[in-house]
């Protein structure tokens, strides 16, 4: 039953955040309940759609009306060495027609038996949303006799968005992998130092930024869930050795789930920031190592990290002198990889304010011990107040995802996509270079400097100053005078904390 | 009479259509200090937000009722309340424009009497904002029928009959459909006060998603008609309806305030473009002004020295119907031919007049495997993956333009705007010329026994 998963969901022991509260806390879930006109994010079905679809050989078809999927389709920057399949949308778009006939189930197995035979694919995933839950369709049925009756595997993905949030979609993908996917297939070539990867998306490609780091070790990615996934690949996904963890909330049940019914050993790591891409390799070494693969990997490793870290750090040094003193606001939800955080300030980078929705407690130490001032984090901040602290030249740069992207650029204030729809790789050694490049680049840009020009008129159209005069003084395009923000901007008086308390991350 | 052929198969592949909530959100953004609200679960309003933004590249403003298990259950009206009464409280908006979507139709509520017990109940809170109602299920639809409820549902809130008949002689009642961009709408309102007209456009997204950076954080539409604005189109001398799918909002002003209305079914040609400016020198009595005349002679010269790239070329198009119509009928205008034409919904009128054999109702699916041969497409972004697997250039038009910049800002409508589509599409044309080879002329190229490519006869028809 749905519910009974969901309240699964909602136990995880696995998850920190979960076992910091009491019985009763828990047993009230994670997700809060909604405010009626104030509430932002997608669904639980949105949710299951992200971790599933970047499954790129398999088809992925929506049994909704049109707009779950019509609207909201080829619109996540995965990359993908294979397949394009995964690109294409289907979808049963159900008609009124179909409601009122109760002929939702037929035209999903209709549908089934169409892409079955036009495209071939190893498996097609199966989506309910809220209206095919409302009316009753039982698509685990459906999947099942389509199932066997076309000779594919018709994975059924149960979760409506009327559930939950976008995290609970998450984790009700990942049970629908562990209930039907996953151990699946046994593949041929199974090696004492195959891993599996959970939570890796490769967005931008920038898992082929790590891939190779993990190859020149001799560790091959047997299934890297979802990100430029094959379907065979996670069906064999429990003869892995060890299983890394990324984005740690969306997938942690299946990672505890794969451990006890395999006994494949998780951990949680990241390949965003130095550090966490060499602790990532280095834990994966040492697992690996426990579970009997040759111990030479573990000096192999170190040597591996000692000369990409070296090599990184050269890079990222070109760029002190040119980002020195700026400020940046990173605006989140809540920041995982407390090494990107590291390595900005490494280069000399101020954290201005951060926020600390979805951090833990343990998070949230953290950042008091880097940032030194408590008040600079913040739990969220209203769009008003986000567009204020900008527009008052309160921060350099703001890094954050799509949706507070305009806060930024209406203010007039440099922004950096940090989030699903970036275009840019930020993963492992090079991401990471790459990531302080595009903030010097963005910084730097001479159209911040254009766009806050004054017009030489006021609200009324006179003209403010007689452009002759001016250019007799020869003072065109200087601002000091007139603008306290551009005065506040040179006055630094968010001095944050500085390069030298980092030497512990 | 063009044959409009209905969808039999099961499974969509790669969607034509947006929902028809979506379409009734962008006509409420259209009216300044609006918040569009979906009554339904929180990803409806979150994907339907995600690709406004994709395609306008603006902080949108739209909320949802955030309709969970139980509500979905039990019954919704409490959620429409309280979204209702918090949207007053945090934002101050001017109108409230509710759009229900497939769950809650799905389940069927009597919406319009919850929302006049809701209104009624809060009376006071809720005075000095407008809520209007379009039932806007997505198992039905599309773009286009969705902003036509949400027009006709503002018309029908706000304007009040007008049994004396009051006229005011200069007003003119302007009806953009959806697919009208900023700059069409920007250019229109020029040309009705080029008579000395005064325009009331509803929708009008020029002024709210026209890509401008205010002076301060504002959480609604800013910019668009304002609500005063709408009562008073009652007392306008006529309207004028830009496509099929506004003339039920215009005959809505006939029926209840005696404004007579006129429909021009495209904007994109010259004949129509000539229609339309003598209906506003007819209402104005005033004579056509200088600047037009020249716009159009213009015009002329555009289709002289463009229709040399247009003749014999296949076109794939696909697009609401209305759009549909428009593109088809400039492009059958200068000499192509419309080789394929694939739509959303098979119900409006205007789909028999597409210059076309036929219309299929499908998606782009449908398009993709009809479309080989073809040498351009026309559609919106979606039409990428077509585009790359089939190797023929895609122009884009409608709506999702996630992968261009400027798409609100094209021109498409005047004597101004049909010049700017001939320049578009002529320069595609050229930019994917196929220079003729040796093989490609060789006159014994098709009568190799195995005639595999049917794609060299290209080069032949490809115009010079």
């Amino acid at each position: 039953m749905l519910k009974d998963k969901i309240a699964d969901m909602f136990n995880e022991p696995g998850c920190e955040k979960n076992q910091a509260k009491d019985a009763k806390a828990r047993k009230k879930g994670c997700s809060k309940p909604l405010t009626p006109g104030a509430a932002a994010g997608g669904c639980a079905f949105d949710g299951a759609k992200i971790v599933l679809q970047p499954v790129t050989d398999a088809a992925h078809l929506i049994h909704a009306p049109l707009a779950c999927e019509g609207n909201s389709w080829d619109n996540r920057g995965a990359g993908s060495s294979g397949s394009d399949l995964w690109r294409r949308s289907f979808t049963t778009d159900l008609t009124e027609l179909d409601i009122v006939m109760g002929q939702g189930e037929r035209k999903l197995y209709k549908a089934v038996r169409e892409i079955a035979q036009a495209f071939n694919p190893p498996a097609i995933f199966v989506y309910s949303t809220c209206v095919t839950a409302l009316i009753g369709d039982d698509i685990e049925a459906v999947c099942k006799a389509a199932s066997a009756k076309y000779g594919l595997p018709v994975v059924p993905v149960n979760a409506p968005g009327f559930v939950g949030s976008k995290n609970l979609g998450n984790k009700l993908a990942g049970e629908a992998l562990l209930d039907h996917v996953i151990g699946t297939h046994e593949p041929d070539d199974v090696g004492p130092t195959d891993i599996n990867i959970l939570g890796e998306f490769n967005l931008s490609g920038e898992f082929w930024a790590v891939k190779p780091l993990f190859e020149a070790l001799g560790i091959r990615i047997r299934a890297s869930i979802p990100g430029d996934a094959r379907y065979l690949d996670v069906a064999g996904a429990h003869t892995a050795r060890v299983t890394m963890m990324e984005c740690s909330t969306a997938l942690i049940t299946l990672a505890r789930k794969m451990e006890e019914r395999w006994g494949i050993p998780f951990f949680e790591g990241s390949f965003y920031g130095i550090s966490d891409t060499s602790d990532a390799l280095r834990q994966t070494a040492r697992l690996l190592v426990s579970r009997g693969a040759d111990p030479s990997l573990l000096n192999r490793t170190e040597a591996l990290i000692a000369q990409e870290e070296a090599i990184a750090w050269a890079r990222m040094e070109a760029y002190r002198p040119r980002l020195q003193g700026k400020r940046v606001l990173l605006n989140t939800g809540g920041v995982k990889s407390w090494s990107v955080v590291a390595a900005l300030q490494e280069i000399g980078i101020e954290i201005v304010g951060t926020s600390v929705k979805k951090s833990t407690d343990e998070d949230k130490e953290r950042i008091k011990q880097l940032l030194k001032d408590e008040h600079h984090m913040f739990e969220s901040m209203a769009p008003r107040d986000l567009y204020a602290m900008l527009a008052a030249n309160k921060a350099d740069i703001m890094l954050s995802g799509g949706r507070t992207q305009f806060i930024a650029l209406k203010a007039k204030m440099p922004w950096l996509d940090i989030n699903q729809e970036r275009h840019f790789p930020y993963a492992g050694y090079d991401g990471m270079v790459e990531l302080v490049k595009r903030i010097a680049l963005a910084i730097e840009n001479p159209v911040w400097e254009t766009v806050r020009e004054d017009a030489p008129w006021d609200r009324e159209g006179n003209l403010t100053e007689s452009p002759l005069l001016q250019a007799g003084k020869g003072v065109i395009g200087s601002r000091e005078e007139a603008d306290p923000h551009f005065l506040a901007h040179h006055r630094k008086k968010f001095a944050g904390a500085g390069a030298d308390d980092m030497a512990e991350c | 009479m063009t044959a409009v052929i209905p969808r039999t198969k099961a499974a969509s592949l790669n969607p034509l259509k947006s929902s028809q909530p979506l379409g009734a959100a962008l006509a409420y953004l259209g009216v300044d200090g609006a918040m569009p609200l979906f009554h339904g679960s929180q990803g409806c309003t979150s994907f339907a937000l995600v690709l406004l933004v994709r395609h306008f590249k603006e902080a949108i403003p739209l909320q949802t009722t955030a309709m969970d298990e139980v509500a979905t259950v039990l019954g919704g009206a409490d959620h429409l309340e309280e979204a209702i009464l918090n949207l007053k409280t945090r934002t101050k908006p001017s109108l409230i424009g509710v759009c229900t979507t497939a769950l809650v139709e799905t389940r069927g509520e009597d919406f319009a009497a919850d929302l006049s017990a809701i209104r009624r109940r809060n009376a006071d809170a809720l005075a000095g904002t407008e809520v209007v109602l379009a039932q806007t299920p997505d198992f039905e639809g599309a773009m286009e029928e969705g902003w036509t409820k949400a027009v006709t549902s503002m018309v029908d809130a706000l304007v009040p009959p007008n049994p004396e008949r009051m006229v005011s002689l200069t007003q003119v009642n302007i009806l953009p459909g959806w697919h009208h961009t900023v700059a069409d709408i920007e250019h229109l309102r020029d040309l009705v006060e080029a008579f000395g007209l005064e325009p009331i456009i509803l929708p009008d997204i020029s002024g709210s998603l026209d890509g401008t950076v205010p002076e301060r954080w504002v959480p609604t539409a800013y910019g668009g008609t304002l609500v005063p604005d709408i009562r008073a189109m009652g007392r306008s001398v006529h309207t004028i309806a830009l496509a099929e799918h506004v003339r039920a909002p215009a005959a809505l002003l006939e029926a209840r305030a005696g404004v007579p209305f006129t429909v021009f079914e495209s904007l994109s040609g010259l004949k129509a473009v000539d229609r339309f400016v003598a209906l506003l020198a007819r209402l104005s009595g005033r004579p056509v002004p200088a600047r037009l005349r020249r716009q159009r002679s213009q015009l002329q010269d555009a289709l002289l020295d463009g229709h040399f790239h247009f003749g014999g070329q296949k076109i794939a198009l696909a697009a609401e119907p209305d759009l549909l119509f428009t593109l088809a009928s400039f492009f059958a205008g200068l000499g192509a031919e419309i080789a394929l034409a694939v739509t959303t919904t098979g119900s409006s009128p205007i789909l028999r007049k597409v210059p076309a054999r036929e219309v299929l109702v499908g998606d782009l699916g449908d398009f993709e495997a009809r479309a080989a041969g073809c040498d351009l497409l026309v559609t919106h972004s979606h039409g990428r993956q077509a585009s790359e697997r089939l190797g023929i250039p895609l122009m884009r038009v409608g709506f999702p333009v996630f992968d261009r910049l400027g798409s609100q800002h094209r021109l498409t409508v005047g004597y101004q705007g049909a010049r700017n589509l001939i320049f578009e599409a002529a320069n595609i044309f050229q930019a994917n010329r196929r220079e003729p080879t040796p093989q490609s002329l060789n006159p014994f190229r098709d009568r190799r026994p195995t005639s595999e490519d049917t794609h060299d006869s290209h080069a032949q028809t490809a115009a010079r």
